[in-house]
């Protein structure tokens, strides 16, 4: 079982550990997922995502050309720092993993799943692997700040980190060390990502920790982005669903429809027909909650679709969930039901996110994500 | 005094982390400090129907995490008389007093007897440390 660099102070927070894509990980620590969920929802929180893949191509205009044949997004649109949520995609339309691609000087940096990194590596090798220089780095750690606070302490750490806007980042240093830091997160609030060496990683959550941060595991983690109404690979994406029908529709480039990439033939149909099949937010009208996999039905006793995350919502104080639904029922307010237990649960058809911040982002570039 | 001492049993646990308590004919039943540890914050409880019938180790109950859900089971037999709803408004009483007010259901016991298969105070650390490594 692998262990990320900060390890160690994840014992000393007390954490406790669960296995996750091969890394030994913290699930949650000693307050529990609650208070941490609570905590980065009104203050900040400190996440360790180093299992996760950074991927680095180094190469020019020819590689933002050939990159356009892989991804479903218009990389030649986006400007140096700049980052996007996409794809890597399946002949099928599916999806083998969902990223964070960023623009650099010199070329571009992916920010992959951690149970899919060593396969996407493979996958971009296979596609263009002798043209270019491809790199899954070991020797960078990758930590988030998320919260209304994240940007004052980050900024007493890091000056000038406040002026990045969102889904944009730039190159700092720390202790005479690059790092870089985008202005993302995957948990519905304003934060960071910073990509770190290994070597400085632990004194830097440190340092963020006496400037009134906390750590929060992974169990917070999930419930803040299905809170946010947002995607976790390999429950709600797999490579059998599409961009299209996990209704993220947005991060595919409209220049992009008429264009060949993996999957541009499904793409493009469901883009212009429409699909069978919509994920969807679901609310449960009493305090039952309904997990992954829990079938969905309708009046008549039709099973129309399935769960596949649903958890707690603390900000929201109350269960909620995402599925996969028939799409004649995807429409707002739908009244469905959920098989829990043998019993069914009645709930509806929501928007997403279920927890939404009233503050502008900063930027207001892609408001998604 | 003397009398209500006798009637009070001791607290008595099961292998499925719940405790009972035995007041005259009606037992109390509750899940132990060890298992709401194990589950974390507890977000979810589902109780028996009053007025039915549970057998001893049958399903009786649910609590879920934030993580997952756990089905309870009750100790011993009997009639369901009384639930604890403020654990189904407020489940973190679960967390906060496992062994008070966070109990779950009360039984009129059918069968005294079944309250020998029960572990006492030592025996259930024990059998929980053991279990827990």
């Amino acid at each position: 079982m692998k262990k990320t660099p900060l390890y160690n102070l994840h014992q000393k927070h007390g954490a406790k550990f669960v296995q996750f894509a091969g890394y030994e990980m913290p699930i949650q620590y000693e307050t529990g997922i609650v208070k941490e969920h609570i905590t980065t929802r009104n203050n900040s929180g400190i996440f360790d995502v180093s299992h996760m893949g950074q991927l680095f191509l180094k190469g020019g205009h020819e590689l933002t050309n050939d990159l356009q044949k892989i991804f479903p997004i218009d990389l030649a649109k986006i400007s140096i720092n700049q980052s996007k949520y996409s794809f890597l995609m399946k002949e099928n339309g599916g999806i083998y993993d969902d990223l964070i691609i960023t623009k650099l000087k010199d070329g571009y940096m992916i920010i992959l799943n951690a149970a899919c990194k060593d396969a996407d590596l493979n996958i971009l090798k296979s596609k263009i692997g002798e043209k270019y220089q491809i790199n899954l780095s070991d020797n960078l750690s990758l930590i988030a700040i998320q919260g209304p606070k994240a940007k004052d302490v980050l900024d007493s750490l890091v000056p000038g980190v406040t002026k990045l806007k969102f889904m944009n980042g730039n190159q700092f240093k720390y202790k005479d060390l690059d790092i870089y830091i985008t202005r993302s997160g995957y948990t519905g609030e304003d934060g960071f990502e910073i990509s770190i060496n290994n070597k400085i990683v632990e004194n830097f959550v440190e340092k963020l920790i006496e400037k009134g941060s906390t750590m929060i595991g992974l169990g917070a983690r999930d419930t803040l982005r299905l809170e946010a109404g947002l995607c976790l690979y390999g429950h709600d994406l797999d490579e059998n669903t599409s961009p299209i029908e996990a209704n993220l529709k947005w991060a595919i480039s409209k220049s992009k429809i008429n264009e060949k990439f993996p999957g541009s033939e499904f793409i493009k149909k469901q883009y212009n027909e429409g699909v069978s099949k919509l994920r969807v937010g679901i609310k449960p009208e009493t305090k039952v909650i309904a997990r992954e996999s829990t079938k969905i039905f309708d009046e008549k006793d039709n099973e129309i679709g399935k769960v596949t995350s649903g958890t707690f919502g603390p900000s929201v104080n109350g269960p909620i969930a995402m599925g996969y639904i028939h799409n004649d029922y995807s429409k707002k307010n739908t009244k469905i039901f959920l098989e829990v237990r043998g019993k069914r649960v009645p709930a509806s058809i929501c928007e997403m996110p279920f927890y939404k911040k009233n503050y502008v982002r900063e930027g207001g570039d892609n408001v998604r994500n | 005094m003397l009398e209500k001492e006798e009637t009070m049993s001791e607290i008595k646990f099961s292998k499925e982390h719940e405790w009972i308590t035995v007041d005259g004919e009606v037992a109390t039943i509750g899940i132990t400090k060890h298992a709401t540890e194990l589950l974390g914050d507890i977000v979810f409880a589902e109780l028996p129907e009053k007025g039915s019938n549970v057998n001893k180790d049958a399903t009786a109950g649910v609590v879920e995490s934030t993580k997952a859900a756990s089905d309870v089971y009750t100790p011993i037999s009997g009639e369901v008389v009384d639930t604890n709803q403020s654990i189904v408004d407020d489940p973190s009483k679960i967390n906060s007093d496992p062994e008070g007010d966070g109990w779950f259901f009360k039984l009129k016991i059918k069968d005294p007897a079944e309250m020998n298969t029960l572990m006492n105070r030592d025996e259930y650390d024990k059998f929980a440390k053991e279990s827990a490594s």
